[in-house]
């Protein structure tokens, strides 16, 4: 059975783009059949995150419009071969994605995934409600920061409201992922507690991303930051939320790094 | 530079945290009541009737749920009509 997830948060800048990737990544790690879909039309930006920037002949709207068809517009991920991307397109006009158009998408991507996973854009207009429209499950993405928390709070009430599920009196499938966390500070009482967020929001926690200096790298080298360095501490937070996901039971913790000598000596970049 | 002040003792760091927490309590608290979510008093009217009924037999129109909002406080009213009298045994 497939399902649709859609990555969103409200804000921006907290990771959506960022963990679409590396989530979609894992749990093509995992053995599954994965797209991940760019629906922030006008400012894509996965295909850059995937290092598949240079790859793009069609794009979301062209398929939604009906100029191209949906195989011609996948790239397949050049590491995993059961991964696909499906980029937005550059177009300036918010428009362009019409609400059917999308919906002939998803369906036809059920046919050929396990997993559809939707980047949403920032924001609460029509493109993060066009991206969670068909969504089974969400994972909010969080900073421990207040104006993320309270953007998480209007996005899970756009969830509650504004999906095909939803508006058939079901509910989408809640998962809360707090990124950029710094284990060190909340203990001194500088950053709020995954307790405080949970409490806050009453959404059930996925996963605890540490901030790391390997995310940055990862996006650099255009690598999902679970196949960039797998070992790192924001990969193996990652790798155990998607393992959540598909229903593991996963002790929860903040993945610290690893130090050891040879790091120590090269600066960490030995890889 | 002022050499000395290498020496004086850290600031201790103020648990910013604790204020975060509560400024957004009470921010959401007031958003999810506001006309941003239309239907709140219609699911919590469906979460007390599900929680009444679970003890005592109850029909939808027994529960009514009322929010008044004054300047500073909003108060939420609950009142459930119960036909007959209860009777309370007292818990050892």
């Amino acid at each position: 059975m497939s399902k649709v997830l859609v990555v969103t948060s409200g804000k921006g800048g907290v990771g959506k783009t960022t963990s679409t990737a590396a989530l979609g990544a894992a749990l093509a790690q995992q053995g599954k059949k994965v797209v991940v879909v760019d629906f922030d039309i006008g400012l894509r930006n996965l295909d850059l995150v995937m290092g598949a920037e240079r790859r793009v002949v069609y794009d979301l709207v062209n398929v939604a419009q009906g100029n191209a068809k949906l195989r011609q517009a996948l790239i397949q991920d050049k590491r995993l071969e059961n991964l696909c991307l499906l980029p937005a397109s550059q177009t300036r006009d918010k428009d362009a994605l019409s609400e059917k158009g999308v919906a002939r998408i998803i369906k036809e991507l059920r046919t050929q995934f396990d997993w559809i996973i939707c980047d949403s854009p920032a924001g609460i207009e029509r493109g993060a409600v066009m991206a969670m429209r068909h969504a089974d499950a969400a994972v909010i993405i969080t900073n421990p920061e207040v104006s993320s928390v309270r953007d998480s709070d209007r996005i899970i009430g756009l969830l509650d409201s504004k999906t095909e599920k939803a508006e058939n009196g079901e509910r989408v499938e809640k998962h809360l992922l707090v990124t950029r966390f710094d284990q060190t500070r909340a203990g001194r009482g500088e950053m709020l507690k995954i307790d405080d967020v949970m409490d806050i929001l009453s959404v059930p926690l996925l996963g605890i991303i540490p901030e790391s200096e390997q995310v940055l790298r990862a996006s650099n080298l255009g690598q999902p930051v679970t196949l960039a360095n797998p070992m790192s501490a924001p990969a193996r937070a990652y790798s155990d939320a998607a393992r959540r996901l598909l229903g593991d039971v996963v002790a929860m913790n903040v993945p610290m790094e690893r130090f050891n000598l040879l790091n120590m000596i090269f600066g960490g970049r030995a890889a | 530079m002022n050499l000395f002040g290498l020496f004086k003792r850290q600031e201790p760091v103020l648990a910013t945290a604790p204020v975060a927490r509560e400024r957004l309590q009470v921010l959401l608290a007031h958003e999810r009541a506001s006309p941003g979510q239309p239907n709140l008093l219609g699911a919590l009217k469906d979460d007390i009737l599900e929680a009444i009924s679970r003890h005592i037999s109850v029909g939808p129109e027994a529960v009514k749920v009322k929010l008044d909002s004054r300047n500073a406080v909003s108060i939420l009213r609950i009142a459930v009509d119960i036909p007959g009298k209860v009777k309370l045994s007292k818990a050892a």
